[in-house]
Parts: structure tokens; sequence; C-alpha cells
């Protein structure tokens, strides 16, 4: 038997990481109501461990939906952030004139070259970018060492606070009526009678949509309603210092000075498994690129370290899949939850509404990686 | 400094310098790492070197170090003072600071014997210069021969409060008053437990002597404390609380809090070492077996920094650590261990059994902490309590979510002064046990180091 | 705030706070020469400018932070002064890091 309570949600989310909270902000505020269930405090947890970029630099290279995914997204940041704040009175920080990604090695420069021309090909030419050798780039940040071969720009790249965005998600979802069931895990799930019955750590809940935004534990959760989508954890290391004069004119890719004043030094791309440590190796690594890239930057105190794990689908791309066994049944997953964020509390929560949404997430299905569909 | 050693003792107090002395002394090649100039720990500050004209006025148990001090400092093993490590993972790769220089290091064991510090007492203007740990101000006097020019405030409760204000009364300072905030209902608790203290019954004796020489002294001492508020603009100019039912301000230029001692718990969190609350101490302990290792096999933990025992028991469990090491090295067989370890281990019973007694007594009530919501909680970063109570009405699944949504824990003290009252808070608003709440993850660095230092580091490996 | 026991060992020697020389105990902590010489607030914070001083004397609280040579935010408790020794209190709060 399922208690009565059990029905006080017409959809139930997965998850309340930076996907989960987005769409479940996007669906209440669609007037449902709607349940989130996350994990526990120490659960991997992309969303609080993420570098902050609104990013559009380089993505979607190899494949155009993602390139036009990623550039409407950013442009629907500066919106955004602001109903955050006028909703919530939080600031999320977004600055968004633009960002730099800096080449120290020549093969670097010529990789990142045909990489942006790519990413403007798909997308007619409505990806904007530069490609700036070390004088030019000099006059613009003067910190920056003559060592630098160059950097490309992009004025359609920006950052946030991640941190203060999924506070703000968080709180404009129960501000919305929406439930928040923290550190409750869903265990299972199965389709019954046209519905869905959802068994968490705590108890038995029934729904109408289940859409699943579990991270990096959406694969195991997904399949119980027969959605196919591989993942696989790819470690980042990440570095913050403490506060220090504002130089930074806007974010880079290497180093990015947040609303605080502190520096965020990213990131390590490892492939280790499902393990969050830091290692010496890396965090020397980071900390020495930061110094090569901006000598003044030597006497400055690293304040903090940590690891975290980007969800990575094989190809590196979004999935928004609807269940084809169980319709009403979703699963999200994306490495850039945070530029995605805008386009998800928006057209992909309608979209999850059964509303049309915006064109190009039917570009992004997870049968692709379906053996037999290939 | 070599690049590897079969023992990293890191920290040179009463644990350290036992570990390292035994284990060295069955041949085990031992390297000691410790912030500190001097060896010696917080309790042993400066013993061999003390500034003051007659380091009697500490008292006896002070002076008790003196001899272990200079013991270690003729053992043969490296002893490396002044160094920090700020890095521990649980491959046993240590990152330390030596001389201003990064340097890594393995070790095939540790001992971590870093011993304690001062549980937060977080008061509304805690913040204010002007109030500072008890522990601070005897650091001030044994290590800098200062004292207060004014007779201070003492306000909170244990021990080592009693201890600095008797150190204070045969200084020739006095203290303007004692302000403890010790619950009345501990004392039935406690004496509940008195009969297994009478096993070390010196302890007892020795307390009742440092509270038969304060109240001769005629100290006002308010007792049942509560609600306690520092005041004052640029510097503090009075406190005020509630004792027994009346309201009470003293005017003061100087207070000093204190509310026991916790483990540091920075070293064996980043060495991975699992964690368990204590209901009994109202702190988290690294699960430790009876050698002190902990849950990660070749890491051990002695002394305060594995739960609070004391200077005696400290060096008790660090001659055991190192023993114990010594027979996983091969250095000795387990029959020598044993017949080592007996009279280790029959003392050592015997300097714990003060410890229900002393931890019921004092046992600090988390309902009255923090009933002030303006009162920061992260001094660094500014948060107050006001504002974990909003984030933990988001359902906040634990400490580290409401660390990422508020900053609280990430500034310079990296959650040592905010993480008990984070926890305190969430438990209080989801009605359970702190056990139940968790503790911030901690994050390297462990000590200050620059992004220089961490470059320079990176070029010698490629 | 504090002063030295009378008794004790009477060297002195001269180090300098903010560009000032003045006379401190030899073989103390800067935090502690601090206190000694009333220099309060040994800090401001950055993010609102509140007077600090040194609150654990044991490395672990980070209040004590200080300019020590040209290296800034070093923990006074953690050094020990030596002469000619030249510090300088952090009073200024760092200009605010917002965006806009
Ligand atoms: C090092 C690094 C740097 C990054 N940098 C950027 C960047 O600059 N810009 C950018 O756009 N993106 C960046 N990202 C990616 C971004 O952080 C992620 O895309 C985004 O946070 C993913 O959000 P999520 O909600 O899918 O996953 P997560 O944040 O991992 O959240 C998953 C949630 O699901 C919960 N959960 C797990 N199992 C269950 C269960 N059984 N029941 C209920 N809940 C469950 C977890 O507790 C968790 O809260 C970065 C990621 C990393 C790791």
């Amino acid at each position: 038997m399922v208690p009565d309570s059990a029905n006080r949600y017409d959809t139930i989310v997965v998850g309340g990481g930076l996907v989960g909270a987005a769409v479940a902000f996007g669906m209440a505020r669609r007037g449902r109501r709607v349940g989130v269930f996350d994990g526990g405090d120490r659960d991997f947890r992309a969303s609080r461990g993420n570098f902050g970029l609104v990013w559009v630099q380089g993505k979607g290279a190899d494949y155009a939906p993602y390139a036009r995914l990623s550039g409407a997204a950013a442009s629907c940041w500066s919106d955004f952030a602001a109903q955050l704040l006028s909703d919530t009175g939080i600031d999320v920080g977004l600055e968004q004139n633009g960002g730099y990604d800096f080449c120290l090695e020549q093969a670097e420069w010529d990789a990142r070259a045909s990489e942006m021309s790519r990413v403007a090909a798909h997308t007619d030419g409505e990806f904007e970018y530069e490609m700036l050798g070390n004088a030019e780039l000099r006059q613009r940040i003067p910190e920056v060492s003559d060592e630098v071969l160059g950097a490309s720009y992009s004025p359609l790249d920006g950052h946030v606070n991640p941190l203060y965005l999924l506070r703000a998600l968080h709180q404009r979802l129960l501000d919305l009526g929406a439930a928040y069931h923290g550190a409750e895990p869903v265990v299972s799930s199965a389709a019954e009678a046209g519905r869905f019955v959802v068994t968490s750590a705590r108890g038995r809940y029934r729904c109408e949509r289940l859409v699943f935004c579990a991270g990096l534990a959406n694969q195991r959760l997904a399949a119980d309603l027969g959605m196919h989508i591989p993942l696989q954890p790819l470690r980042g290391q990440l570095l913050i210092t403490e506060r220090v004069p504002r130089f930074l004119p806007c974010a880079t890719l290497q180093v990015r000075q947040t609303m605080e004043g502190t520096l965020q030094i990213g990131d390590s791309h490892e492939d280790v498994g499902y393990d969050e440590s830091t290692t010496l190796e890396v965090i020397t690594r980071l900390a020495a690129r930061a110094v090569r890239i901006f000598p003044h930057l030597r006497h400055v105190r690293l304040q903090r370290a940590w690891g975290a794990l980007r969800v990575m689908t094989p190809d590196g791309n979004p999935v928004y899949q609807q269940s084809r066994a169980h319709a009403g049944a979703y699963a999200i997953s994306c490495h850039s939850g945070v530029t995605l964020a805008a386009m998800h509390a928006g057209p992909v929560a309608a979209w999850l509404c059964g509303e049309p949404g915006h064109p190009l997430i039917g570009e992004f299905p997870a049968d692709r990686f379906d053996v037999s569909a290939a | 400094m070599k690049t590897s050693y079969p023992l990293v003792i890191i920290g040179a107090g009463p644990a350290g310098m036992a570990a390292a002395q035994v284990a060295a002394a069955q041949g085990v090649e031992v390297a000691v790492i410790d912030e500190q100039a001097q060896p010696g720990g917080q309790i042993y500050r400066n013993v061999d070197s003390s500034p003051l004209a007659d380091a009697q006025l500490l008292g006896r148990d002070y002076l008790l170090g003196k001899p272990q001090v200079q013991a270690f400092r003729h053992t043969p093993i490296e002893y490396f003072p002044a160094s920090a490590v700020w890095y521990l993972d649980r491959n046993r790769e240590i990152g330390l600071l030596h001389q201003a220089e990064h340097r890594r290091i393995e070790a095939g064991s540790i001992v971590i014997a870093c011993g304690a510090q001062e549980r937060p007492m977080p008061i509304p203007g805690w913040q204010l210069p002007g109030v500072m740990t008890a522990g601070a101000g005897q650091i001030l006097l044994k290590s800098a021969a200062l004292v207060p020019s004014q007779p201070p405030v003492l306000a909170g409760s244990g021990p080592l409060m009693l201890l600095l204000a008797w150190q204070y009364l045969r200084a020739g300072v006095g203290v303007r008053a004692i302000v403890d905030t010790t619950p009345r209902h501990n004392r039935l608790q406690a004496m509940l437990r008195l009969p297994r203290a009478l096993a070390a019954a010196e302890y007892l004796y020795k307390g009742l002597k440092l509270i038969s020489a304060i109240k001769r002294a005629r100290i006002p001492w308010y007792l049942e404390a509560r609600n306690l508020c520092a005041d004052g603009d640029e510097q503090l100019q009075r406190l005020r609380f509630d004792s027994r039912g009346g309201a009470v301000e003293i005017e003061t230029g100087l207070l000093q809090l204190h509310q026991g001692v916790i483990p540091a718990l920075q070293l064996a969190d980043a060495a991975g070492c699992e964690m368990r609350w204590s209901e009994m101490q109202q702190c988290w302990q690294p699960l430790v077996d009876a050698w002190g290792e902990s849950s990660i096999a070749g890491v051990f933990i002695a002394g305060d920094a594995a739960g609070i025992g004391g200077a005696r028991a400290a060096a008790l469990a660090g001659q055991l650590a190192g023993l114990q090491v010594a027979f996983r090295q091969n250095r000795i067989g387990q029959q020598q261990r044993n017949r080592l370890a007996r009279p280790l281990q029959i003392a050592l019973r015997r300097h714990l059994a003060i410890r229900p007694f002393l931890d019921s007594y004092y046992r600090i009530d988390n309902d009255a902490q923090l009933s002030d919501g303006t009162t920061l909680v992260c001094r660094c970063e500014e948060i107050s309590a006001a504002e974990i109570d909003a984030v933990a009405a988001l359902g906040c699944s634990g400490p580290n979510q409401a660390k990422a949504f508020t900053r609280c824990g990430m500034g310079h003290c990296q959650g040592r002064f905010c993480g008990a009252s984070v926890e305190i808070l969430l438990a209080r608003h989801r009605a359970c046990s702190v056990a139940d709440i968790g503790r911030f993850t901690t994050r390297p660095p462990l000590k200050p180091v620059t992004l220089g230092q961490l470059a320079a580091a990176s070029g010698d490996q490629s | 705030m504090f002063r030295r026991l009378e008794d004790s060992a009477p060297e002195r020697i001269e180090i300098e706070i903010d560009g000032e020389p003045v006379l401190v105990p030899a073989g103390i902590s800067l935090a502690a020469a601090l206190f000694y010489l009333d220099a309060m607030p040994s800090r401001r914070t950055q993010l609102s400018a509140s007077p600090r001083a040194a609150f654990c004397m044991m490395g672990a609280c980070f209040e004590c932070l200080l300019e020590v040579e040209g290296e800034g935010s070093q923990r006074a408790c953690q050094l020990q002064v030596r002469p000619g020794l030249r510090a300088w209190r952090q009073l200024d709060p760092l200009e605010p890091g917002a965006n806009s």
C-alpha cells in the first residue's frame, strides 16, 4: 500500500544539484507540484565543485547542436541572473563580458585556432571570437607574462558564483511551493498503471512525471525505466586563493577572479574513476601554470584545493532523453550544468512539462550511444 | 631532509616525542615535524627555554615536561622544527613547508600527534580585540612572560580556565571575575563517575587545590552563567551575562574564553581516517585501535588528537604507537612488544580513569550555545548564526551544503572555529544528534602555502 | 593590554611595526609583541574592516595575520621577533570585489 501522502507530488525530480534544481524550479514555476529528492551531504556533487564558467568557447566544436545550445544558454544568462536577484535577493555574481583561454605552447595555439573556427562555422558565425598574440593580450591584461603565447577570446563568455546559483535555485523552488527532500536518496523507481512509483530511503511516492538529474548516479537510476545513459566520472582538481585586489577584467579558462576577490584556478582532467581526492602533483602543477601566466601571483596564498567529478557522456555532449518505454520519465545528464542552467530552468523545464521547449533539445537523445542504434 | 622515511611523526608534544623515542630506541628511522620552533607541544611550550624568571609559577605539571623535552633533544632522530605539514593524503604523501620551501616526503608509517585545539566558544562580540581564548592567555604567559595589565575576566568552563586563573594569581596579576558556564546538572552525572576517578586521585586532589586557592583569593565567581555577550566598539569594553536569574555587567578590557578542548582533526581527516562522534566528549574523534592505528593502515593517531586525555595519557599513547610501528617494521617481535606495552597500558588506563568524571563535570550544554542569532559563527567570512539558520531552513543536507551556500568555513581558518557551531545549529534545526549531521570535509592546505612555493616544487618534478 | 612580568629576562630588541621602530622583549612571537605594544587592532577584516587581534595564539584561528617583510597574511603567532624585523598591520580592507 502506498499512503496518501505519497501522492502529494505530480512531478518528482531525482537530484538537487544544478541540473535538478534548475529544472525543478522551472517546472514549479509552470505550476507543477514538484518534489526534489537529493543525496547526502558527502555525495558526489559536481555542482559544488565546479569552476563556475558560463562558457561558449570551444563548446560543440565537433557537434554543431551543442555549439548552438551553449550559445543559446549563454545569451539567456543575463536575464536569468537578474530574475534570480529580484526573486531571491541573491546576487549570483554574473560577469559576462568575455573570456580568455591562454595558450602556452605553439601546439595549443594551433589546436585552439582550428577549434574556434569550427565552432564559428557551426553557428553560422554567431559565435564571435578573436585570437590574440602576446602583445595584444598584454594591452588588455598587463599582468600576463611574456611567456604566454597568446589567447583566444570570445565576448560571449562569462562566469558566476555556482554555489550562490545553487542556493538561489533551491530558495526559489521552495518559494514556489516545491519540496526539497535533502539527504533522502531515491533507491529505485518503477512504472505502475501509467504512473511512477518512486522508492526513497524513507518512503514511497507516486508521480506522473519523473525526471532523473542525479549526476553520475543517472546511469543506474534511469535504467529502472529503460533508459541507457552511459556516464563516466572525470576528475577535476581546483584551487582557490585568498582574496587579492581585482586585476582580471573578465573570466579566463585558467584563472578567474570570483565576486569575493579570490582567485579560482582550474582545473585538471583525470580519468581516475570514482575518486574525488586531491594529489600533490596536480595541486603543484595547477599552481605552477597560474604563476607562469601571472607571475605576480607568486605571493598569493592557496586557500583551498579540492577534487570533483565531472559527469561525462561518451561524446561529452548533454543527454535530454524521454523514456521510450515509459513516457513521462526523463533523464538529463550533462557536463557544463552552470552554463546550461538558464536553458534548464526555461526551455528544458517547458519540454519536461510536455511543451515543445526548444528545437535543439531533440538533438541530444541517449539512444545515440546504443550499439544497436548505430 | 630525505624524500622518504619509515616513520614520520607530526607533532612534538608529549605524544609525538614519546612515540619518537620508543620507535627510535627499537631502531626505526624517524623524522619528527613540528610547526613550533621548540619541542614540547602546547603543554610544555618553552619548558626548557622559559622566559619566566621563575617557571615554578606555572605549576609542577608543567615542569614535568622538562626532562621529557631534554631526552627528546638527545634522541637519534631527524627533527624538523618550525616546519608545517600542509598536505597529507591517504597514500601517506606529505607536503610540508620547511625553511619556507615546499618539500614532498613519503612515509612508511605516520603518527599524527598534532594535539588539540580549544573548543570554539561563540558568543556575540567574541571577535573583538580584547577577547581571546584562555589557551592564548596561557601561551602568552609561557612563551613571552606576558600577563594582563589589568585583571581579566575568565569565562566558560573547564580545568584550563581554572588553571589559568591559578597561574595568574601566582604571578600576582589577579582575576577580575570567573564567569562559569558549567551547567548545574552536570554535577550529579559527574558524581556517579567519581568512584572510578578515584583510581587517578591525584587529578582530583590537584583540582581541589586549584579551586580552593581561587576561592581563597575571593575572586567573584558567577555560576551557571548564560547568554554571554561581549560588548565594545573597536575593542572589548564589557561582558554582559545572566547568572542564576540576575543580569550582570562587568566592565573589562580583557576576556578569556574557554570551554574545553577538542581533537585537532585536520591531519587525520586529510589522511582519510574514519571519524565517530563521542557523546561523552561532545566532539568528533578518529576511530583508533588499542595501538592508536586509525582506519587507514599505517596511520596512527596518538595523544589528544585521538581524543582528549591530557599530557600523561598522551605520552603513554605515543609510546604504544611507537611500539606498534616498531613491531610492524619487524624491529621487535610480538612478545617483546606485548611485554613492553603492558605497563604502559596499565598506566594509560589509570590516567584515563579521571576522564569520565571530568568529561561529565565539564560537559558543555549545546542547547545553551548560539542562542543569539547575531553571533558570528564564522569569524573569517563573518557569517552569523542567523544566516546558518536561514540555509538550514532550505533543507540543507549537512555542513558542506551550508558551507557552499554561505561561505561559512571557507575563510582563512578553514572551518576550525566554525565547524562545531554549524553542526550544533543544523542538529538543532533538525532536532537530531550532531552525530547524524556530519562534518565539514577538510581541504588542503592544512597550513598556509603560497602559489610560488608550490610552483617552485612543480618545477623540480618536471 | 599585556605587560611583561618584571622579574624576567630584561633584554629588548628593536623591530619595526608600521614603519615605526619599537623595542620588544627578545624571543617572543610577533603576536605577543603586538599585545606587549598594545598595537590594537592587529588587523582589520577585508570584508567589513572590523577590528581583530590574535585570538588563539596557536596557529589555528588566523586572526593575527600580518604583513611581514613584504609577504602578506603571515600568522604573527608563529613568527619569532628578531632584530630589524619589519611588519605591517593589515588595516585597509580590500577594495570590494564586486563585479559591477
Ligand atoms: C571540476 C569541474 C569543473 C566544472 N566547471 C564547469 C564550468 O566552469 N562551467 C560549467 O557550466 N560546468 C562546469 N562543470 C560541470 C557542472 O558542475 C555540472 O555539469 C553540473 O554541476 C552537473 O549538475 P548535476 O545536477 O547533473 O550533478 P551533481 O551536481 O553531481 O548533482 C547530482 C545530485 O544528485 C544527487 N543524487 C545522487 N544519487 C541520488 C539518488 N539516488 N537519489 C536522489 N539524489 C541523488 C546527488 O546527491 C547530487 O546532489 C564542472 C564540473 C567539474 C567537476
